[in-house]
C-alpha cells in the first residue's frame, strides 16, 4: 500500500492505518515548527516597523519600511516549503523568488496575500497551534503518563480530574490511548487546513492551473521532439537498411541481364527488375511522408521542392527562407507541405497548386492554396488534425480555410526561435 | 569475359576510374558493373578524404563519387570532385545521388569549367546499359543530368530569368537536350521533323545569352539547368 499523497487523503483513510503512519508526526512537526516560524517573523517585522518609524523622517526609515513586503516574501517562501510537509505538492516555479523580488524591488507590485498571511501567521497562527498542542497532545500524554507520575508522588490534580491512586492512574491509561488517538486526529486536521489556508493564500489556485499548464507545454514539446527523433530514426533505417538494398539488387539484376540471352530468362530478369524498382520508388514515397533525408540535409525549401515534384499535382513552389531553422521547425514545416499537399491530391481535385514559404517579423508563415473543390476540415485523428497538433506545440498557429467549391487555403504560422 | 554479349553492346573505350561509395553493397555493385564493362576500377573508396588521395597521384578518366559520404553524411562527395576538377580541370566526374536535390545540381554545374559532369540518381546504376552510356559520355567531356532532375526542372515556371523568352516548345526542345539526346531523338520524341527541331534549336541559341567560344548546346542546357 503507497502512502497517500497528501494529509487529507490520509484523514479521510482507515483510522489505525492512519495512526500507524507517519502523518500524525508530520503534522505534529508542521504545528510545532509553526511557533518558531511565526515568533521569529514576529520579532523582524516589529524590530523593522520600529526602526522603520523611528528612523523615517530620514530616507533609512522609509527603506526599511518598504522592505516589509520583502520580509513577507521571505516568510512566504519559508511556508511554502513547509505546506509541502502535507500537502506534497511543490509550489508554482514561477512563483516570484525573494531574490529576484529584492532586485526589482520598486517595480514589484506588492503581493498583498503575502503579507495577509504574514500578519495572520504572528497574530493568530502561531496562538491557536499552542494552545491546540496542549490541549491534544499534553492532555492525553499526562494520562498515558500517569501511573509514572503517580508512582513518583506526583498526584494530577486538573480541576474536576484528580489522579492520586495507583488503581486510578491504571484506569486513566484507558482513556488517555483513546484521547492520544483522538488528539493526533485533531493536530492533524488542524495542521491540514492550516497548511490548505496557506496554500490558498500563498499558491493560489490559478497560479498552481498556470504552473499546470506550463508543465504540459513542455511535455507536449517534449513529446513533439521524441516523436520527432523517433520519425528520423525510422528514416535512417530505412536508408541504410532497406533502401540501399533495393539499390543493389537493382544493380544485380542490371548485371544479370548483361549475362542472360534474349528468351524468357531475361524476360524475367528485366520483370524482376521492374518490380524492385516500384518497391523502391513505393519505399522513398513512404520516406517521403516519414523525414526525408534532403529535410535532414538541406533543409525545408529543398524538401518542398522534392515532395512538391512528387505530387501528382502540378505545384509552384515560392519558398524563401534564410538559412536552416531549428530542427523541430524544419519537420512541421515539411509535414504542413507534405500533408496538405497529399490531402490536395486524395480529396481536392485540383489543378493547381501554390506552395508559399517566408519568414517575417520573426515568424515562419506557410500557405498551400488549392483551386481545388473545397470543403476541407480539421477532422479530428485526420491528417490536418495531426497537423494542428504539431504546429500548435511550437507555439504556432494552424489553419485551414476551406469554402464548399473552394479555393483551400491551409495557413501555418510558427514563431522561429 | 565477353561471355554471350555481342561486342559493342557495352561500352568498348576502357576507362580508369576510382569509384567513391560508403555503402559496401553498392561500392561492390558498381565495380562489378563498371569491371563487367570492361573498365579498370584504379580503387574503390568509402569516403572523400581517400577519394581525393587516390585521385591526386593516378592518371584517371573520370571519377565516379557518392554525394553524401561520411563524416557528415552531406556532400562530401561533391566537395571532393569540386577539389578534383580544381586540380585536374580535365577530369570527368560523374556524381551519383540518392535523391534530387536542385543546390546539388547547381552546385555541381557551376564547379571549374573542363572535362564532362555528370549528375545521376543511383536508381539508374541498375540500368546497366544506359548506365555505361552516360558514362561513356561524361568520360567523352558531355554533360549528362539525370532525366528525372530534367523533367522537375522543366515543371518549374520560369518567370524571370533567361528562359522567360522562350517559347513552351522551345522549352520542351531545351530540356530533351538537357537530357543529351541529339537533334533526331528529340524530333522523335516531340513528333516533329528534324528540321522543326533544328528551327528550334537555332532560336534557343538566338535567344539565350550564351557565350560564342564554348559548346553552344552544353551553355543552353546550363542556362536551363540553372534558371531551374
Amino acid at each position: 500500500m503507497t502512502t497517500p499523497p497528501d494529509v487529507w487523503t490520509a484523514l479521510r483513510g482507515r483510522r489505525w492505518r492512519f495512526l500507524a503512519s507517519a502523518w500524525p508526526w508530520r503534522a505534529l512537526a508542521y504545528l510545532v515548527s509553526t511557533v518558531p516560524v511565526a515568533l521569529g517573523a514576529a520579532a523582524v517585522l516589529v524590530l523593522t516597523v520600529g526602526v522603520g518609524l523611528l528612523t523615517a523622517v530620514l530616507v533609512v526609515g522609509v527603506l526599511l519600511l518598504a522592505g516589509l513586503p520583502l520580509i513577507a516574501s521571505v516568510v512566504a517562501a519559508v511556508e511554502r516549503s513547509r505546506m509541502q510537509l502535507l500537502l506534497g505538492r511543490r509550489p508554482p516555479s514561477d512563483s516570484v523568488p525573494w531574490r529576484t523580488r529584492l532586485r526589482a524591488l520598486r517595480s514589484m507590485p506588492v503581493a498583498w496575500p503575502e503579507v495577509g498571511y504574514t500578519v495572520l501567521l504572528t497574530v493568530v497562527l502561531w496562538v491557536v497551534d499552542v494552545v491546540a498542542l496542549n490541549l491534544l497532545v499534553t492532555f492525553p500524554g499526562v494520562l498515558l503518563a500517569a501511573p509514572v507520575l503517580v508512582r513518583a508522588g506526583a498526584p494530577i490534580d486538573m480541576g474536576p480530574l484528580q489522579i492520586d491512586t495507583a488503581t486510578e492512574a491504571w484506569l486513566a491509561v484507558g482513556p488517555g490511548l483513546l484521547l492520544l488517538a483522538a488528539g493526533l486526529h485533531g493536530v492533524t486536521l488542524l495542521a491540514a487546513a492550516q497548511a490548505s489556508l496557506t496554500r490558498l493564500l500563498l499558491d493560489p489556485p490559478h497560479a498552481r492551473l498556470a504552473e499546470a499548464l506550463a508543465e504540459l507545454r513542455r511535455s507536449r514539446v517534449g513529446l513533439v521532439d521524441a516523436f520527432e527523433t523517433e520519425r528520423r530514426r525510422i528514416e535512417r533505417d530505412l536508408h541504410d537498411g532497406a533502401q540501399q538494398r533495393l539499390v543493389a539488387l537493382t544493380m544485380t539484376l542490371g548485371r544479370a541481364e548483361l549475362e542472360i540471352p534474349e528468351g524468357a530468362g531475361l524476360d524475367l530478369v528485366r520483370e524482376a527488375q521492374g518490380q524492385a524498382e516500384t518497391a523502391l520508388e513505393e519505399l522513398r514515397s513512404t520516406v517521403r511522408g516519414i523525414h526525408p533525408r534532403v529535410l535532414v540535409d538541406h533543409g525545408v525549401e529543398a524538401a518542398v521542392h522534392e515532395v512538391a515534384d512528387a505530387a501528382e499535382v502540378p505545384v509552384t513552389v515560392d519558398v524563401s527562407l534564410p538559412g536552416r531553422l531549428p530542427g523541430p521547425l524544419e519537420a512541421a514545416a515539411y509535414f504542413v507541405v507534405s500533408e496538405a499537399l497529399t490531402n490536395v491530391v486524395r480529396h481536392a481535385r485540383a489543378r493547381s497548386v501554390r506552395v508559399h514559404g517566408r519568414v517575417a517579423g520573426g515568424r515562419l508563415v506557410l500557405t498551400v492554396l488549392d483551386d481545388g473543390v473545397g470543403g476541407a476540415n480539421v477532422r479530428s485523428g485526420g491528417g490536418l488534425a495531426g497537423l494542428a497538433l504539431r504546429v500548435e506545440a511550437l507555439d504556432g498557429e494552424f489553419a485551414v480555410t476551406s469554402p464548399a467549391g473552394g479555393p483551400t487555403e491551409v495557413r501555418a504560422t510558427c514563431p522561429v526561435p | 569475359m565477353p561471355g554471350s554479349l555481342s561486342p559493342g553492346s557495352l561500352s568498348v573505350v576502357p576507362l580508369r576510374i576510382v569509384l567513391a561509395e560508403d555503402a559496401a553493397l553498392l561500392r561492390e555493385g558498381l565495380r562489378a558493373i563498371l569491371e563487367r564493362a570492361g573498365h579498370e576500377v584504379v580503387a574503390a573508396v568509402e569516403d572523400a578524404e581517400a577519394l581525393l588521395a587516390y585521385a591526386g597521384h593516378t592518371s584517371l578518366d573520370v571519377v565516379i563519387t557518392d554525394i553524401r559520404m561520411p563524416p557528415t553524411h552531406t556532400d562530401e562527395g561533391l566537395r571532393a570532385a569540386a577539389e578534383l576538377r580544381r586540380r585536374h580541370p580535365d577530369l570527368a566526374v560523374l556524381v551519383l545521388s540518392a535523391y534530387v536535390a536542385d543546390a546539388y545540381v547547381a552546385e555541381l554545374l557551376d564547379s571549374t569549367p573542363g572535362g564532362g559532369i555528370g549528375y545521376l540518381l543511383k536508381d539508374r546504376v541498375g540500368h546497366v546499359r544506359e548506365f555505361l552510356d552516360s558514362l561513356a559520355r561524361v568520360a567523352a567531356g558531355e554533360t549528362v543530368i539525370d532525366p528525372q532532375v530534367v523533367r522537375r526542372l522543366l515543371g518549374r515556371r520560369h518567370d524571370d530569368g533567361p528562359l522567360a523568352s522562350l517559347t513552351e516548345r522551345e522549352r520542351e526542345v531545351l530540356a530533351l537536350m538537357a537530357e543529351g539526346r541529339t537533334n533526331g531523338s528529340i524530333a522523335v520524341a516531340l513528333f516533329v521533323s528534324e528540321a522543326a527541331v533544328r528551327k528550334h534549336v537555332g532560336s534557343i541559341f538566338a535567344k539565350l545569352p550564351l557565350d560564342p567560344m564554348s559548346d553552344r548546346r552544353v551553355s543552353a542546357v546550363l542556362a536551363y539547368l540553372r534558371d531551374g
